[in-house]
């Protein structure tokens, strides 16, 4: 009894003693990050989080954000839904950051979004692209387009290259694909196309072939597949398994290492809507994929560039405000105008959305090719 | 009606390969289980361990045979990856379930999950938790099944369908002559009835039990090979699912029950497939498990089970 009384007093000791010091740790602004760093997903959460930490580190590099360094605490999500939640609260509660980056997934910024419009903590989410995220609340923001208009995009250019007759592949389990597959439709019909089927998967399948069954028997001109980089990758083998000949389109979701790696030469001939192409000349481009790719020796993707752009947003808004208080931050990322982001000019409009150009990005002979730039 | 006939049938083949995989690890647990009555529940995660052999020796077994993918190849991977899998589940036995095995069933069970969340974790550690890309090991083509009535005008099957349902049929073909023609089979089945009266008899049963999951496991790590030729997406918990699925097959067969546990698989699968096709697949997992709560209700041993009187 006596020596578990004392290892007890020990535990909690050690638990105050860890628990008190952050405290006085107060020359350092606490900046909190939910990313998938692990999972389906990973490959969203490390390059976004890749892109954030470097940003922070250039920051502080350069004497920190009023005065004080910038300190960026990172919680895994693990790709699963209802992770953000838990890991959000913990941020805000336990860590007391003082605005939160996060998430790439709609779905997962969508869980995270409520908890921060309460405590009135303001979140920039890098990628998230369906309207549902910044409808949250007035604390919630991006710094990217959103479903509305990359579902249009790719519906014109489904209209551009005469393609009237096309099928959707939903996966359901995730706010983003069913988001755009529907701004998609609507905006492949207004064009006079036609939807030829309609299927759906779940995050995590891996066959595909009752779907795709039945989408070949429609005889589409290409399919859309608004899914994640993971699920995708095995669809396009799967299809042309098949006998699929015609072209796979998508979004933004396609951007994972894995893709083409898992994919082969089966994605070849497809294209997808994105946020920023690393062949990009603009000087700032060129110059950060160089300093990227001196820091993790591969290039950066449409979410590190997010990343990246998100955190210095958030920087100079609290540089503009003067105080890193919830209620002025947040008006100053409102008011954010022009900035010279990685990913485009970024201005941050009433509905706390970004208006910019989408990059449409085609895969010849497994390689990235970029193809054209959409404006808003 | 031809039409609906030949949807029917293009998705019931689809349905019999995945259903073959579930056949081959469904075969572990109720091997398990028919000799030292417990479900190991860590039987899944051998298979991602399986898949992730093949994927570390594939590259170099292409390599040393040359000539690209092919059968010679695959094959050689396909030993390798059983090899593999038979140590580490004979590894498992020693380690975590033999100093058990005076405990209560339920002691034992939990471990069983521990060292499933084990492998999982360690899994997602040391082997990134991001899909790595399975290296080919054949080159996959789709045979067209001509058939020149209705809408549908041919079958299709994939090349690694066909070949997963013949590597299925050939590995259960030579389970039931170890199983029924050699003496460690028969010793098998002999401490699956009574493991005191095994022993009295001269069985050392420590080995039968080392062999029995060393068997399982190897089944397993095909089954982590075979599914990863047709779907080359590997991550460490791509075991899970087919465990669970796996697990109830063998109960839907028999639990303990061989033949049992092989029609449970190809049964689970062909009803998956059926749900996919023609209800919706967001319904899949739960009709299957529907099917596991439905099966303890009417026929608790399972379809091929038969009830077991404890004799006093």
């Amino acid at each position: 009894m006596k020596i578990s009384l004392r290892i007890l007093l020990a535990l909690v000791a050690t638990l105050a003693v860890f628990g008190v010091m952050p405290m006085f740790a107060d020359d350092e602004i606490k900046v909190g990050e939910y990313a998938s760093l692990t999972g389906g997903s990973a490959s969203f959460g490390q390059s976004s989080h890749n892109g954030t930490a470097m940003a922070i580190e250039e920051l502080n590099a350069a004497g920190g954000v009023l005065g004080k360094k910038l300190k960026l605490i990172t919680e895994d999500d693990q790709s699963q839904a209802g992770q953000p939640a838990t890991i959000v609260r913990k941020l805000i509660s336990q860590d007391k950051v003082v605005a939160v980056l996060g998430e790439v997934a709609s779905g997962k910024s969508l869980e995270a979004a409520p908890i921060c419009q309460q405590n009135s903590i303001p979140m920039i989410s890098p990628a998230s692209t369906n309207p549902k995220v910044t409808e949250e609340g007035d604390y919630i923001f991006r710094v990217c387009f959103i479903d509305p208009f990359q579902g249009t995009v790719m519906a014109k250019f489904a209209q551009g290259k005469g393609w009237k007759k096309v099928a959707v592949l939903t996966d359901v389990k995730q706010a983003y694909s069913v988001g755009l597959a529907d701004f998609f439709m609507k905006g492949l019909v207004a064009g006079g196309g036609v939807v030829t089927k309609e299927q759906k998967y779940s995050t995590g399948d891996k066959d595909f072939k009752a779907q795709l069954t039945s989408i070949k028997a429609s005889k589409p001109d290409a399919i859309f597949v608004p899914g994640y980089y993971g699920e995708v990758a095995l669809i396009a083998k799967q299809a042309k398994l098949l006998g699929i000949k015609v072209p796979l389109l998508g979004g933004d979701g396609w951007v994972g290492d894995s893709l083409l790696k898992v994919a082969g030469s089966a994605l070849d001939g497809s294209f997808f809507s994105c946020h920023f192409s690393a062949d990009d000349q603009r000087p700032v481009v060129q110059n950060f994929v160089k300093k990227y790719q001196a820091k993790y020796n591969e290039k950066p993707d449409d979410m590190a560039g997010l990343g990246y752009d998100s955190a210095m947003i958030l920087a100079a808004a609290m540089t503009r405000a003067g105080t890193t208080a919830g209620p002025a931050l947040r008006d100053a990322i409102a008011a954010t105008k022009g900035h010279p982001g990685i990913t485009g000019l970024i201005t941050i409009d009433a509905q706390r959305n970004a208006s910019k150009p989408a990059v449409i990005t085609g895969i010849v002979s497994g390689q990235f090719q970029f193809v054209e730039t959409v404006a808003p | 009606m031809v039409d609906q006939l030949l949807e029917l049938t293009q998705q019931l083949l689809n349905g019999l390969s995945q259903g073959s995989i579930y056949a081959l690890i469904a075969l572990g647990y109720t091997m398990v289980f028919g000799v030292l009555r417990f479900i190991n529940f860590a039987h899944g995660d051998v298979l991602m361990i399986g898949a992730f052999t093949g994927f570390y020796l594939g590259p170099k077994v292409l390599q040393v045979v040359g000539g690209g993918p092919g059968f010679l190849a695959m094959s050689i991977v396909l030993v390798l990856a059983m090899g593999m899998c038979a140590l580490v589940g004979i590894a498992i036995e020693k380690l975590c379930y033999r100093p058990l095995r005076e405990q209560p069933k339920l002691t034992v069970l939990i471990t069983a999950i521990g060292v499933s969340l084990f492998l999982e974790s360690v899994g997602q550690l040391v082997l990134s938790p991001d899909p790595q890309a399975f290296p080919e090991l054949i080159v996959d083509k789709a045979i067209e099944i001509p058939t020149s009535w209705g809408a549908i005008s041919s079958l299709t099957v994939t090349l690694s369908q066909g070949l997963i349902f013949g590597v299925t049929l050939g590995l259960l073909v030579i389970l039931r002559f170890i199983v029924m023609k050699t003496k460690l089979g028969m010793a098998m089945r002999a401490l699956s009835f009574n493991p005191l009266a095994a022993s009295l008899m001269g069985i050392n049963n420590d080995r039968v039990i080392s062999f029995t999951f060393g068997l399982g496991s190897a089944l397993a790590g095909a089954a982590g090979i075979l599914t990863s030729i047709s779907q080359p997406s590997i991550d460490p918990l791509m075991g899970v699912n087919a465990g669970m699925k796996a697990f109830v097959a063998a109960v839907l067969g028999g639990i303990g029950n061989l033949p049992g546990a092989a029609i449970g698989g190809i049964l689970i699968g062909l009803i998956e497939a059926l749900v996919v096709g023609y209800i919706s697949p967001t319904y899949r997992d739960a009709i299957v498990f529907a099917v596991l709560i439905l099966i303890l209700i009417v026929k608790p041993n399972g379809l091929l089970g038969s009830s077991e009187r404890e004799k006093v």
